[in-house]
């Protein structure tokens, strides 16, 4: 009897333990709108407590609508969506407590200041921090007293992170928190981010922007038609799909597809792609490339007109999984 | 990972380094208190069932106060058209009649009996080419035009629509006809009566209170939402623990408090400058207009239900008040309507209301006899808020 006690209470400890290292979950999730469009086709996504886990993809790639459905603002159509183990059907109001929400675009009331925004936040929490600690931290307390409408746009956007952060959130769900501001208030917002995550926070951002994803995110989901088209840790990802180094380069004279195999051939080449004429090869070892590119131009008699080498990125991923840019309209 | 990134971003930045270092020290001014406060552990923050709500309708008020035209529309404006109305349509002691002679052979005879007659101080007479006098006629210069026609007979022109040249027939002809030698057989007197209670400005400002009350129900409540929706802010709101009965329990109460005021000034407005007397009691017609707000604020909540745009609700919003305007007895009584839609009428909450407001604050009607009018806004505010809460959208 004490035995069989002590076993089913570890047993318990052993899943609490687990759907404590689980921040968010969701499995198969899909989302279509009026019976047509499908946003979301199938996605599924573990993010560990305490990680900083990215959704990168182009405009229109369904980021914004699996957001959403993990915050339990949209319906998904179909699939399973678990925040510590909690689903949203079960526990809304106690689970808005752990998450601080910051949406793509909300406008704020433009004739309040900026405390009383986080200080209506803040109302809405059973136990939430201090407002002037906030205002701090988010270096917005000079601007205290200011109309909401007369901050700047990295100032708005810091607000709405500080209406985020003020309940003391678990998880903090970002939505494109930099589009559209400055690279000073951009950083400035990378360091809020990570601040929170050292305090034990878990954060699901999405963005379109691979600087911020490669420097931010522990992990990432690259997303594309609803769908997530790679997974990993930015090293990870530009390692095995980037290429460790991109040489590029142009050719005066026959720039046609037929010269591409030969490209190919070069040693230490993983792939090859044509970009308006410049072409890009992803490369293990550019020592090895570089030379064995003049030469082969040279027989060929063309002339190099532009040669560039660097480190792969996570642009360069995309390019390579889908054939086109992230920022492409 | 993330310190060598932070490195990376400084070195690549001045600016960085600078803000890194303002960030630092900040960071020791914050353990100061930490420090001091490790004897004594400041409590908590905890809020209360009731601070959500008291913190959205601080919100709302501080947001109308610092919106001007709110206060020019809600409040200044039904003044300003009170004060406007009032004066143009003043009992004026004495109302003249306005009367223009065609000049010809008989105009000076008709002018000097008019002049003769008992009555002739009540006359304003002009003598005019009748080019003239018709064209002042037909702008309302003139209530009534006489055609003096061969041998002392004499033509009327007036407007059976116009209750003042109807008027002016009347007693035009009758100075006329006793000026000529006419004897009334029956012996009259006349008492003069124009009691506050029973002028125009009685009538108006309880038309223009109801009015008010509409308008800034549908608006506040109406407009409020959707621009808030169209902001995203109360998918925001959505994505707080919020509760959603507080946000529209301190979204009503709001246009309670604005109520009072507009109500108040109003009131006061026709007691100082037109000297009007309120009959009923204060509390009454409070009660008659928190009803009618809320009734007003159900339909606006309805009308913002599902709207993504301002543009379209505010259509919606025109369209909704649009007949009510018009038939529910504003500006004129809805009497003069035909008695066979009077039903449908009295069935518009804005006709309850106004009818509700005059009764009480003109006759001073007790609120238990005017629960006909109380039903029939109850319905209309409660069956709207169903409907709205059923159909409504947070996102």
């Amino acid at each position: 009897m004490a035995i069989s006690v002590s076993e089913s209470f570890a047993v318990n400890l052993v899943a609490v333990f687990d759907s404590m290292t689980v921040a968010i979950q969701c499995r198969d999730l899909r989302k279509t709108y009026d019976g047509k469009v499908e946003a979301v086709r199938g996605l599924n996504l573990e993010i560990q407590v305490g990680e900083c886990f990215g959704l990168l993809g182009p405009n229109g790639a369904g980021k914004t609508t699996t957001i959403e459905i993990l915050e339990g603002l949209l319906q998904p159509t179909s699939g399973q969506v678990s925040i510590f183990g909690h689903s949203w059907n079960e526990n809304e109001r106690e689970m808005r407590e752990w998450l601080g929400i910051s949406l793509q675009e909300t406008r704020l009331s433009e004739k309040l200041t900026v405390r009383e925004t986080i200080d209506l936040f803040a109302s809405f929490y059973r136990e939430p921090r201090p407002t002037d600690e906030v205002m701090e931290q988010l270096e917005l307390t000079e601007k205290a007293d200011s109309w909401v409408g007369k901050l700047s746009g990295g100032q708005r956007q810091r607000l709405a992170v500080a209406t985020a952060l003020v309940c003391n959130p678990k998880i903090l769900f970002l939505d494109e928190p930099t589009t559209g501001l400055d690279p000073q208030s951009r950083r400035q917002l990378w360091d809020i981010i990570r601040a929170f995550q050292k305090n034990g926070g878990t954060v699901l951002l999405t963005t379109h922007y691979m600087d911020e994803a490669e420097r931010l995110c522990d992990r990432l989901a690259i997303v594309d038609h609803g769908q997530i088209i790679a997974e990993g840790s930015p090293a990870d990802l530009i390692n095995r799909l980037g290429g460790h180094h991109v040489v590029e380069f142009s050719v005066s004279g026959n720039h046609d597809g037929a010269a591409l195999p030969a490209w190919r051939a070069l040693p230490s080449v993983e792939s090859v792609r044509e970009d308006e004429g410049l072409i890009a090869l992803n490369v293990k070892q550019p020592h090895l490339t570089i030379p064995a590119l003049l030469e082969t131009i040279d027989k060929q008699g063309g002339e190099l007109q532009h040669l560039t080498t660097r480190q792969a990125s996570l642009e360069d991923v995309f390019v390579r999984l889908t054939g086109r840019h992230l920022r492409e309209e | 990972m993330h310190g060598s990134l932070a490195a990376k971003a400084a070195a690549q930045d001045d600016k960085a380094i600078g803000y890194d270092r303002h960030h630092r020290s900040m960071s020791i001014a914050q353990e100061v208190p930490i420090k001091t406060e490790h004897t004594e552990p400041a409590p908590p923050r905890r809020n209360g069932r009731w601070s959500g709500y008291s913190h959205l309708l601080m919100a709302r008020m501080l947001e109308l106060k610092r919106e001007p035209e709110v206060v020019f529309w809600v409040f200044i404006f039904p003044l300003l058209l009170a004060l406007g109305l009032g004066i143009a349509f003043r009992n004026k002691p004495g109302n003249a009649v306005s009367v223009a002679i065609v000049e010809g052979t008989g105009s000076r005879q008709a002018q000097s009996l008019l002049a003769r007659s008992p009555q002739h101080d009540q006359f304003k007479v002009q003598v005019l080419n009748e080019d003239d006098a018709r064209k002042g006629f037909r702008l309302g210069k003139f209530d009534l035009v006489i055609e003096p026609g061969n041998n002392g007979a004499v033509t009327y022109r007036y407007d059976p629509a116009r209750p003042e040249s109807v008027l002016a027939k009347a007693e035009v002809n009758d100075a006329l006809q006793a000026a000529a030698g006419r004897k009334d057989t029956v012996p009259t007197t006349g008492v003069t009566s124009s009691e506050p209670g029973s002028r125009y400005i009685d009538f108006l400002i309880p038309g223009l209170l109801g009015m008010n009350l509409m308008n800034s129900g549908m608006w506040g409540i109406g407009f409020a939402l959707v621009d808030m929706r169209q902001r995203k802010l109360l998918k925001r709101f959505v994505g707080t623990p919020m509760r959603r009965g507080d946000f529209l329990l301190a979204l009503a109460s709001s246009r309670l408090i604005l109520m009072i005021i507009e109500v108040g000034l109003l009131l006061l407005f026709g007691a100082l400058f037109f000297h009007m007397r309120v009959l009923g009691s204060i509390g009454s017609i409070a009660l008659i207009a928190a009803i009618g707000s809320l009734t007003f604020g159900g339909v606006g909540l309805l009308t913002a239900s599902r709207a993504q745009k301002i543009e379209s609700v505010s259509g919606l919003i025109n369209l909704v008040m649009m007949p009510m305007w018009i038939f529910s007895g504003v500006f004129f009584s809805y009497e003069r309507f035909p008695a066979m839609i009077h039903p449908l009428i009295k069935a518009l909450p804005l006709t309850a209301l106004n009818d509700a407001l005059r009764a009480s604050i003109l006759e001073g009607t007790p609120i238990m006899h005017q629960w006909p009018r109380m039903l029939i806004m109850i319905l209309w505010g409660g069956v709207s808020f169903v409907l709205a809460l059923k159909w409504f959208r947070w996102t």
